[in-house]
């Protein structure tokens, strides 16, 4: 399966994007995310990337105000995972020049949109940043 | 009109929701959202459609409910135009989940976009049914997915590759129609379309074996090519990372051949030069390259024997885990974990590095080096290893000592040499964390303590100078008074000094004190207040220059909040007041318990859970006393008549004499070892109160065996007990007289077939082709109007049924009462049945016949199954 879900919180532990990748139901959901971001805040620049939680591995990293966290199975390579929040966060900032708190706020569809073209199902699409963004750029330009 | 540049409306709402300082402020911007979004779609509204859905995406990731925009998602989904398609599918696959009904509807739409001629529609079509099909949409739509794979655009092909994922999943009978155009897939140059196909190929060959086997014939030697391809491609910057060509693709490509390798030769043998310059031409600076590194270390330990290579690995991880990086440390430490299966020598090799990051400061890397340590250690290093651990104990972090202490105690108890080492160690770890030591291991302890019998004197010795160190250490405490109650002559004469000892002088007075303050110490919990006073009771004897101050430190608890403590005292004071004679042997040392029934016992039983319960069994051992019992068999002359003790037993004697309050849970210790005639003497002893009919009850043992209830008074205890069952006897429910009452009110239940009036026949009940039910009947002649049913049911399968109930339901001119089943489980074949009784009481008798409904539920094959069924032909005068 690989990645269960991928989270964007804030500083102050406010969930900005969330996307499941298997089922759970909103009481669930925010319990999971506010155990989750209790734990991964909590933990200081130098402590590794990874948190272990219920079933879950928690690979997570922080750029500036944003913490990206990505909920994996035991068997997914976390180095990966982390490479691949890079990637993530290249591609928003290739679309939205520096992309900040604000840009996937006020752009959460845009956001989904980005994130549909990289994870199906929690399988890795696509990891060209010009493939990825291709289809959206369409779609602002036919607009 | 684009839905989300004219979305100001949205804008205003984030907005306003940032501004908020409050939870409840919150909570009021998103109640007056969600009533305007509600009455637009109350009012069909289709312009701001879109804008309300990106609205409610918004306030689904807030965490509130949003079930009422669901049908908005399918209305926009079933629109024209690509925009309103967009927010439509990602609204469904936010929103939604497949599970809901909705669903249903949607698979129409889905249909149609996907054979649609804008393939950025159908793009979006297989996104959604990738995320989000069911079952049934997987086996509707797979034909469509099927045919996409060989769509001419490679966006398309991916997607339709990763669709396909999402459909094996679910329905993996559909998995052999994949395997085709997946084998294809991995000849393709697109790197999307190459990723995606790896992946369906990982998951192919998950669901089914033929297909692996296909695989490995056909695919080994081009995904070795594929991999060779993109090690050795040259700049390609759309997928460079850190000077590495997608190492997304390297990653997944290793995985496959992972599973390819695994458990065949060939197939390893084919990937091995790739495996080897992937291992040694991987730059390791970048976190990319590592990423790489670790997943081809994987590979390689988990691939057919190929020595060199796994020489490699071995280098790799020695590499990851001195490396400062902790990101690398902690998969250094999980990728060990693997290979201690593979190469156990050579991970024994880092111990000293691990047993470092034991102690490192960040809690992933802490778990992960104990979990590690803890499958390294062995009989030749345990004394080491259990060493620092035990020395690191005194300086973790509290919310650490946890897992530590049971890692520590599991590893001693394991690999222990010898007895003393192994208490030495328990001692440390109870000094240093007996807070966290669990029940179960505490138990053990003195179960190997009792065991150890040149060690008693040594033992008690050390947890007295342990007790005066550390006094907090709950678990440190209930041993201390456990040993001290039973070797506390041990502890006063220095009894079985050890060379390696230093002589103590501990007054009989001092061991006193112990006790004392353990009972008295305002954090002690109920069972060691009730393991002191059993402790107590036991010095009593021992220690005769005390016993009268023990009978004061027994008094004040009279006055305990706790039933269970006061009752205790009573009786304990009045032992030690009243009943010299019988005392000594009443607070015998106890027999040596048993270590193998204890732990086989504790492998079959769930580890305890409450404390509390555990902690009951546990004054098993102090309370009962084997030898007393048979002096006491013998005194009484009881031996003979007594019933055969079922198991639990004890459990039954201990809710008497130490309470009922302490539940005694499934886990009890098995400790006991006591024949049951010893119990019940106590029982009676202790208890019972008023004196029985004596001889009435030595007569009639059948029926005392046949009951649920086997106490069987003594009398020669009248004398004995008489004098101390003053308050006692009002409040015991398990007073002798009583229960022959019980047992009188009893008789007529039984069966007793032959004098019970007129015969009828037999009947078959009810009848399927599982199952045949048949009914005996018989009365009581005093009670015509009540008939006894026993229903007897046989299983016609060759199934076993099983979590088997019996219902029935009758007419208001009946009452039935129905007793508890013989079983639950029937047995196969007619090899066997369940018995239930039936009362059934005719109130029209002899006006109208009986009849009843029945339902029948049982497991068959792990499914339920229901039978029902009326009965009418009942013989016509019950």
């Amino acid at each position: 399966m690989g990645i269960r879900f991928i989270l964007m919180v804030n500083k102050q532990g406010q969930t900005r994007l969330a996307q499941y990748y298997e089922y759970l139901n909103l009481e669930e959901r925010r319990a999971l995310e506010g155990e989750i971001v209790r734990k991964c805040l909590a933990r200081n620049e130098q402590q590794c990337s990874f948190v272990e939680h219920r079933t879950y591995k928690i690979v997570y990293r922080r750029y500036a105000s944003l913490f990206f966290l990505v909920g994996v199975d035991n068997g997914e390579n976390e180095l990966a995972i982390l490479e691949f929040i890079h990637l993530l966060v290249e591609t928003m900032d290739r679309h939205f020049g520096n992309v900040c708190e604000l840009d996937i706020m006020f752009h959460l569809e845009k956001a989904h949109f980005m994130l549909e073209e990289m994870v199906m199902n929690g399988c890795i699409v696509e990891t060209s940043k010009a493939n990825i963004l291709a289809p959206i750029q369409l779609m602002d330009k036919a607009s | 009109m684009n839905p989300f540049s004219s979305g100001t409306r949205l804008r205003d709402m984030i907005r306003a929701i940032r501004a908020c300082k409050t939870a409840a402020e919150e909570r009021a911007v998103v109640r007056k959202e969600c009533a305007a979004i509600r009455a637009s779609v109350s009012e069909n509204d289709h312009d701001y459609r879109h804008r309300n859905l990106a609205k409610l995406m918004f306030i689904h990731m807030l965490g509130y409910p949003t079930h009422f925009g669901q049908m908005e998602c399918l209305k926009l989904i079933a629109a024209a135009g690509f925009p309103e398609k967009r927010i439509g599918y990602l609204g469904l696959m936010l929103l939604l989940d497949e599970r809901q009904e909705v669903l249903m509807l949607v698979t129409n739409s889905l249909k149609q976009d996907l054979n649609h001629n804008n393939q950025y529609i159908v793009g979006l079509a297989l996104c959604a049914l990738g995320n989000i099909c069911s079952a049934e949409m997987a086996r509707d739509l797979a034909p469509e997915v099927e045919r996409l794979m060989q769509f001419r655009d490679p966006n398309i092909r991916k997607k339709a590759a990763l669709c396909s994922i999402r459909i094996i999943r679910k329905v993996p009978d559909l998995a052999e129609n994949f395997m085709h155009p997946a084998t294809n897939l991995l000849k393709e140059k697109h790197h999307g379309v190459l990723i995606t196909g790896v992946q369906l190929c990982t998951e192919i060959c998950k669901v089914s074996v033929e297909a692996l086997e296909h695989f490995r014939k056909k695919c080994t030697e081009v995904l070795v090519k594929v991999l060779k391809d993109v090690v050795n491609s040259p700049y390609a910057p759309e997928y460079d990372i850190a000077g590495i060509t997608d190492p997304f693709l390297h990653i997944r490509l290793l995985r496959l051949l992972r599973v390819l390798g695994q458990g065949d030769a060939d197939a390893s043998d084919c990937m091995n030069d790739i495996l080897a310059q992937v291992a040694t031409k991987t730059e390791s600076n970048k976190n990319a390259g590592n990423a790489i590194l670790y997943e081809c270390v994987e590979t390689i330990m988990s691939i057919e024997d190929t020595s060199g290579l796994r020489v490699l690995a071995i280098n790799i991880l020695g590499r990851f885990l001195s490396n400062r990086d902790n990101n690398i440390r902690y998969v250094a430490l999980n990728m060990l974990m693997k290979a201690i299966t593979v190469d156990a020598q050579a991970v024994q090799r880092h111990r000293a590095t691990i047993l470092e990051c034991v102690k490192d400061s960040d809690a992933s890397i802490r778990k992960r080096a104990l979990e590690l340590i803890y499958v390294l250690v062995n009989d030749s290093n345990v004394k080491p290893l259990a060493k620092e651990l035990i020395d690191y104990l005194e300086v973790s972090d509290p919310e650490f000592k946890g897992d530590l202490t049971a890692k520590i105690c599991s590893i001693v108890e394991k690999f222990s040499p010898e007895k003393i080492w192994y208490i030495d160690q328990m001692l440390k770890v109870l000094s240093e964390a007996g807070n966290f030591v669990k029940d179960e291991v505490w138990h053990a302890l003195i179960v190997v303590i009792s065991n150890a019998s040149d060690l008693h004197g040594y033992t008690v010795r050390s947890l007295y100078r342990a007790f005066q160190a550390s006094v907090e250490q709950e678990c440190l405490v209930r041993v201390a008074v456990w040993c001290i109650g039973e070797y506390g002559e041990m502890l006063v004469n220095n009894v079985g000094m050890l060379d390696i000892e230093e002589p103590i002088t501990v007054t009989e007075s001092d061991a006193v004190d112990v006790i004392e303050i353990a009972i008295k110490r305002h954090t002690s919990d109920l069972t060691t207040r009730a393991m002191a006073l059993i402790a107590l009771l036991k010095l009593s004897c021992r220690f005769p220059s005390c016993s009268e101050r023990i009978r004061d430190i027994i008094v004040q608890c009279k006055g305990s909040l706790v039933l269970e403590l006061q009752q205790r005292s009573i009786e304990f004071n009045s032992i030690i007041g009243k009943h010299q004679n019988i005392r000594s042997v009443l607070v015998e040392r106890m027999p040596v318990l048993d270590e193998a029934t204890y732990n086989g016992r504790r492998a079959g039983s769930m580890p305890a859970t409450v404390s509390m319960s555990s902690g009951a069994s546990l004054n098993l051992p102090n309370g009962v006393a084997k030898p007393p019992a048979a002096p006491l068999v013998d005194l009484l002359d009881l031996s003979s008549d007594d019933t055969p003790a079922p198991s639990s037993s004890g459990g039954d004697f201990l809710h008497d004499l130490l309470g009922v309050d302490l539940s005694v849970g499934s886990s009890l210790s098995g400790m006991t070892q006591v024949p049951k005639a010893g119990t019940d003497v106590l029982l009676d002893l202790l208890s019972i109160g008023t004196p029985p009919p004596a001889q009435s009850s030595l007569s009639t043992p059948d029926i005392l065996s046949s009951s649920q209830d086997n106490k069987m008074p003594a009398p020669t205890l009248e004398r004995l007990s008489s004098p101390s069952s003053i308050s006692i006897q009002a409040s015991s429910p398990a007073g002798a007289a009583p229960m022959m009452d019980l047992l009188d009110g009893f008789a007529p239940n039984l069966p007793l077939p032959e004098d019970n009036g007129p015969v009828y026949p037999s009947i078959v009940a009810f009848e399927s082709s599982a199952l045949r039910l048949t009914f005996n009947f018989s009365k009581t002649p005093a009670n015509p109007q009540t008939t006894l049913v026993q229903a007897s049911f046989t299983n016609l399968s060759p199934n076993i049924f099983t979590d088997f109930i019996f219902q029935a339901a009758v007419p208001k001119f009946l009452q039935l009462h129905l007793d508890s089943a013989s079983g639950n489980t029937l047995p196969a074949s007619g090899n066997g049945s369940i018995t239930q009784n039936l009362r059934v009481t005719n109130s029209l008798h002899g006006k109208k016949p009986l009849v009843m409904r029945i339902r029948i539920a049982y497991k068959m094959n792990n499914k339920d199954v229901l039978e029902e069924g009326q009965i009418n032909n009942f013989p016509r005068d019950l």
